[in-house]
């Protein structure tokens, strides 16, 4: 059975590994080269990093059991209490 | 014979006959390697092998070009001329890269021989005094790394499975005299060695299917192959 592997590639020195996608191979000399000619044949990567499936620690699971809506990044919307903050510190520009 | 392109040969060239017929066996057979091995593109066994073996497919057909560019400027003619418009009986490659064998087994059993040879053969030209095609070789030889890692992990996958080894085997054992045929008298007993070292048993002393000689299916490829060409004989541009 084929082990599938995770691919991520650094477009180039210093930018941060961003998952490409993933491949299916036998195993990990498989997953090498049919990772550099999917993820690496064009010129589009720098470096990859192989992690196979199996080896990652997925969370999927996230408790707010006291519906906290401020927390979330589209639940809340700060736009008028920050202009009034601003207000108040004397920062409020325009 | 009358070679098509012989009445061009400019006299005082750098490189002698015998290199620029060197360069053109080895783009032949670079050429339609890589047009066989891209008969597997859209039906490789999965996904993955599919675009590995087809990227493998390219890669040789971008050797090709660049040996028949270096040899079209000793001929004073092009690559495409070299590559579309000689008759089948002037292609010098090895009847190994000539065979359809559209089956896993065998496409990989002829893949890992040629490339066992073909490395065989890429170190020795490395060595040439001439600038230049020690130069092209070295330079084919960084990319044919990647295909030598995938054709042994290949063979090591199939001699390791109950059900592959003997198909594997059976394979080798009807492409050996062609994989032999590859090489020059000189360099056959390295090839020898190595498929030895690798397979763990002796190989058949067999008579080789040498150069010189071409497959059937040679003319039906080259006339799939040229058929864009012949059809816009003024150059077809896309």
């Amino acid at each position: 059975m084929p082990e599938v592997f995770e691919v991520f590639r650094r477009e180039r020195p210093g930018a941060p590994m961003q998952h490409a996608g993933s491949i299916a191979a036998p195993d990990g000399r498989f997953a090498e080269i049919y990772a550099r000619e999917q993820y690496g044949r064009r010129g589009e990567s720098d470096a990859l990093w192989l992690v196979p499936r199996g080896e990652i620690e997925e969370i999927a699971e996230f408790v707010d059991e006291f519906d906290l809506k401020y927390r979330r990044v589209d639940g809340y919307s700060i736009k008028e209490r920050l202009k009034e903050a601003r207000q108040r510190a004397g920062t409020l520009e325009g | 014979m009358r070679r098509a392109y012989a009445t061009h040969l400019p006299a005082g060239e750098l490189m002698g006959p015998s290199d620029v017929e060197l360069l053109l066996s080895l783009a032949d057979d670079e050429l339609v390697l890589g047009w066989r091995n891209s008969e597997w593109t859209g039906i490789a066994p999965f996904l993955e092998e599919d675009v590995a073996f087809s990227s493998i497919a390219q890669n040789e057909i971008g050797h090709a070009r660049a040996l028949y560019e270096l040899a079209a400027r000793e001929l004073g003619t092009d690559a495409d001329a070299l590559a579309f418009d000689r008759p089948p009986e002037e292609y010098r490659s090895a009847p190994l890269v000539e065979l359809r064998r559209l089956e896993w087994a065998r496409t990989i059993a002829r893949h890992w021989l040629y490339e066992t040879a073909d490395a065989i053969r890429l170190e020795a030209l490395k060595q040439s005094d001439d600038p230049e095609i020690a130069g092209i070789a070295a330079k084919i030889d960084r990319e044919e790394v990647y295909h030598r890692i995938h054709a042994e992990m290949w063979i090591d996958r199939l001699l390791a499975s109950e059900e592959a080894r003997p198909r594997l085997e059976e394979a080798l054992e009807e492409l050996w005299p062609y994989a032999l045929g590859v090489l020059d008298d000189d360099l056959r007993p390295t090839l020898v060695q190595r498929a030895e070292a690798k397979l763990g048993r002796a190989m058949p002393d067999v008579e080789p299917v040498s150069r010189g000689r071409h497959e059937a299916e040679l003319a039906e490829l080259l006339e799939e192959m040229t058929m864009v060409r012949r059809s816009a004989p003024a150059g077809a541009r896309w």
